[in-house]
Formats: C-alpha cells, structure tokens, sequence
C-alpha cells in the first residue's frame, strides 16, 4: 500500500515535470526565432526602371548581397533557353537577380563587365552573365532569391507565380 | 543531530562543521598517484591552470566589452586595447590561452591514445575528455565571434552554414540557430551568452566529471602496469614509500606537477608578451563587413585538420566526412580490440597506426592552411583519405594484436 503510494506520488511528479518540461522547451526554442522586426525588415523592394545596362548593382537583402544586372540586346541575343529561364521580367526588360554569394562557400564573386562574367576570387568558381557555373567547384548557379514582379517594382522575399515556378522547375532552390 | 564540542581551534571548529580535514584526505594526501610517470602526466594541470587564466584574463574583458554590432569592435579594438589600463594584458593573455589550450589539449589527447589510458576501466576518462574537447570547440568559436572583425563574422557565416546539412538545405535551422538571415545583432548577443555563460558551465562541470571519471581506475603508469592501488597506498601509508609503487597526490606529486605548470607559465607568458600575434588574425582587425568576404576564409590552427577533411570533398560528402571526424574519436575505446593498456611502441602495429595519426593529423592541419590549390589540394585529399581509412583499420589491426 505504502509502495503504491509512494509509486503514485512518482509518477504524478513525472508526469507534471514532464509537461513543464516539454512547455519550457517549446519556449525555449521559441525565443530562439528570428524576431517579427527581423522578419518584418527580410523584405527589400527594387524600382528597375533606375537600372543601366550592362552595369552590376549590388543591392541588399536579409543582409546578402543582391546582385542585379540589367541585361545588353547582345547578351540577349547569345541567351540559350535554359538561360532565358533564369531572366527576371519586368515591363518587357530582362534582368538577372540573383543572390551573390558563391555557391560554393558564399563568397562574393566580382563583375568583369568587360567580358560580362562573374570570377570568385576565393576557389576560382565563375559564372557566366546569367549566374550560370562556367568553372568549378561552385556545385550550381547563383541562387535567385524569392520575388515578386509588381509594375515596375520588384519585391524581394516574397514569393510571386514567376518565382514559384522557377523554384518547380529546378531553376533555383 | 551529530554532537559538537567545544572547539579548540579555529580548523578544529572548521573541520566539525565541514569535514575538511576528511575532503583533505580523500582528494589529497590519500589519492594516490603511480610514481613510473614523466612529465606528460602533467598536463591534465596545465590544462586546469591554463582554464583558469581564461576565466580570470575572460572577467576582466567582460567588464568592459559590448556585444552590440555598432560598438563591439571598438569595444575591443579602441576601450580594451587602448584606454582600459593592462586591457592588453588580458585580451593577450585571453588570445593566447584560447589556441595554447588546444595544443595542450592535442598533447593530452595524443599521451592518452600512446599510453593506451582509454581502455579497461578508463573509458570514461576518455570519453568526458572528448566532451571536454566539443565544449572546448564551441567555447572557442563562440568566442571567437565577439570581436565582430571580419573573420568572426565569416567564420560565423560559415560555420552556421554547415547546419543547413548541405543538401538537405535546412536554412530553416540555420536562421534559428543565428535568430536572422545572416549574423546580426540576436546572433551576436546569444553567442555572446553562450561564450561568458553557458559554455563555461558546461565546461565546469565536465571537468567535474573528468576528475571523477579518474577516481575510481586511476591515473595510468608509463608501462601500462596494472597496479593495486590499496597494497602500494597501504605500504606508503606503513612508512614503505620507497617500496610503494605510488605516491600521495598533494603535496608529493603536486610538487612535481607544478613545476611543470611553472616551464608552461613561462613559455606561456614569453608568447603574451612577445608573440600574441599569432593568436591574433590581421583579418579580424577589419570590422566585420555582410557585403565583403576576405579573400581566404580559414578557421584558427587548432580547427584546421577537421577543416581539412571537410574541403576536398564535394558538399555531402565532405559534410559527411566532417561529421566522422569530429565524432569518431569518441568511438576509440570500442574501436581499439585489443585488451593491451600498454605503451604503442609495444603493441606492433598499432604504434604504426599511432605514428601514422599523429603525422597525418599535422599533415591535415598544413594543408588547412595553404590555397587548396593544385598539389596541396591532393595532399589534403589524401591525407583525408587516409585518416578515414585509418579508423577503419584500427579494430582490424587491434584486433589481431597479441596479448602482451
């Protein structure tokens, strides 16, 4: 009887302990969250009638570096189908936005405007105008980061039915 | 309620109420220590001495440093380094302490593995030493983040990284362990708090558990030999201390090991005072910058090998090869077959194997360092190779060892 009790006791304690237990946890990782301003502040908007061709901006978001380069008629005459696909739209004019950290270890590559490709100095990964892997060791294109095309402007972190699509089709992750 | 007498001294009304003659005997004058040792026996308390330098030279900075994004370098770089009186000393002595603890951890660790102090009884030992090591590791990093010069931040990108598990592409985790997108204020504030709070407790308390994982099977002996602790301490304790194969812990060994404590306090002090520069990266004196990477990015020279076994490989694989390697040496006790606790060079091939370790984790931690450029990136992709392949040989060529 008195071992029944004592048994009991036990296992209420194990019982009440266990769920405070697995509530402080679920707070604990909670508080760990990036914060709602954090959040709120992941989104960048882009005016791309403000852009020159041939000329790389680097721009910023969620503290990336956001490469944007509005693109030459020759470079869009040279364009293949899988690298029209990667082409962000907008009022007809093509654009590439990509996320400029090499895919390799996230390294910045630099622009050569003069042969219009992109070298990362740290492992000697390039990429062509389109963010597309020329050399290794990077193991893809550049990423393009999630976006909405709305009019002229060009919202960064949200994702829009263009975005959505590329990231079906394996164009980006 | 136990009985109490008048006191006749100070110790006496001391001792009654806290036993401290009884905690005397018990850590010191009756935990008995083999004689047939050397100088690699030490190190457990240069180890014990060197965290200390840490924690005192570590209050001292925590005065004064801000863990702010805005005013965390020139907390460090200007207030520390310039305007608090010795700041210098203990940022120096904190900076050098940090990579001098992992080369006497590497010592310790290596002593263990050629005196074979991991095995029959000794697991534990081994086992809360390699914990020792990871909360080490992390204590290392975290705080190697609060100058926020350019490595910290880099490093910190690079690292957090590794948690998105390559391609599985958990950027999910990698945002909650730095509470943003990148390295920014909540990353910095919760490593900050890990470094000064959470990592040396842990820390504390491991030791606690290495110190007590020795009680009971004892400090190893230079031959491996088994003794029987009650027997030697019971001649010491008749007077026999020439014939007893041990000796009491204080104030007998301490001597001894305090004398190595003061050779390291030297070499150690001529390194703050003369050469703290090479705990110190150029690359950090550059305030941390999201929108610039350093040309090279490579971690401090105790992380290099590990480093090393993850860069010649693909995403995954090398990921994966990592992950072996900072956990396989947990595993040596179970790995090693052979029931020899003796010293390598009597075990065949195992002091083989000893030498081949030892050497390629050298070989892991240069090619760390260099471009992983033509040569010197088939270099370390073979010395990755065969520390992998090494560890898989290990319960082969334990295995068929002969009893000694």
């Amino acid at each position: 009887m008195k071992n029944g009790r004592r048994a009991f006791m036990g296992k209420a304690f194990g019982a009440v302990a266990g769920v405070g237990a697995v509530a402080s946890l679920y707070a604990m990782k909670k508080s760990w969250d990036p914060l709602p301003s954090v959040r709120s502040a992941g989104f960048t908007t882009l005016d791309m009638s403000a852009y020159k061709e041939n000329e790389l901006v680097v721009e910023k978001w969620r503290g990336k570096p956001i490469f944007v380069l509005k693109k030459t008629a020759a470079m869009l005459a040279k364009q293949t189908d899988a690298d029209k696909a990667r082409d962000v739209l907008v009022n007809g004019e093509h654009y590439m936005v990509c996320i400029g950290l090499c895919t390799h270890l996230g390294c910045i590559p630099g622009y050569r405007p003069e042969s219009s490709d992109f070298l990362c100095a740290c492992h000697g990964g390039m990429y062509d105008f389109t963010g597309m892997v020329t050399k290794a060791p990077p193991p893809r294109g550049l990423d393009i980061p999630p976006f909405k095309v709305d009019g002229n402007k060009l919202v960064l972190g949200e994702e829009g039915p263009e975005y959505k699509k590329m990231k079906e089709t394996g164009i980006t992750l | 309620m136990a009985h109490f007498t008048k006191a006749t001294s100070v110790h006496d009304w001391i001792n009654q109420r806290l036993g401290i003659d009884t905690v005397r005997r018990v850590m010191a004058t009756e935990y008995w220590i083999p004689k047939n040792i050397n100088f690699l026996w030490a190190m457990g308390m240069v180890l014990a001495i060197t965290f200390a330098l840490l924690l005192v030279s570590g209050i001292f900075l925590l005065m004064y440093y801000q863990p702010n994004v805005n005013t965390a370098f020139d907390s460090v770089n200007y207030t520390i380094m310039r305007e608090v009186d010795f700041g210098w000393l203990w940022r120096h002595v904190h900076g050098v302490a940090a990579s001098v603890v992992f080369l006497v951890i590497y010592i310790h660790m290596f002593t263990g593995i050629y005196y074979g102090s991991y095995k029959n009884g000794r697991e534990m030992i081994w086992i809360s030493g390699m914990l020792l090591f990871v909360t080490f590791s992390a204590e290392a990093f975290s705080g190697y983040m609060l100058p926020w010069g350019q490595m910290s931040y880099w490093a910190g990108m690079v690292i957090t990284n590794l948690f998105s598990l390559g391609g599985l592409h958990a950027d999910g985790i990698v945002e909650w362990i730095r509470g943003d997108y990148v390295p920014a204020q909540a990353f910095l504030d919760r490593f900050f708090m890990l470094h000064v709070l959470l990592l040396p407790l842990a820390i504390m308390g491991v030791i606690g558990l290495h110190f007590g994982a020795l009680r009971i099977p004892h400090v190893n002996n230079q031959d491996g030999e088994e003794l029987d602790f009650e027997k030697e301490a019971a001649k010491y304790k008749a007077g026999d201390k020439k014939g007893s194969k041990v000796i009491a812990f204080a104030n007998d060994f301490m001597s001894k090991d305090l004398f190595v404590v003061g050779i390291f306090l030297i070499f150690f002090f001529y390194l703050v005072f003369f050469h703290y520069d090479f705990a110190m990266d150029p690359v950090n004196f550059d305030p941390a910058d999201g929108l610039k990477t350093p040309a090279h990015i490579y971690p401090e020279w105790y992380f290099l090998w590990s480093y090393e076994i993850l860069r010649p490989f693909s995403t995954n694989i090398g990921l994966m090869a990592f992950g072996f390697a900072q956990v396989i040496f947990f595993l040596l006790p179970f790995l090693d077959r052979s029931p020899n606790a003796i010293p390598a060079n009597r075990r065949g091939l195992f002091s083989l194997w000893f030498w081949a370790m030892l050497v390629d984790m050298i070989v892991l931690t240069a090619m760390g360092k260099l471009p992983p450029e033509g040569i010197f990136s088939t270099i370390g992709l073979v010395a990755a190779l065969v520390f992998i392949g090494l560890w898989i040989a290990l319960p082969f060529i334990t295995k068929s060892e002969k009893k000694a």
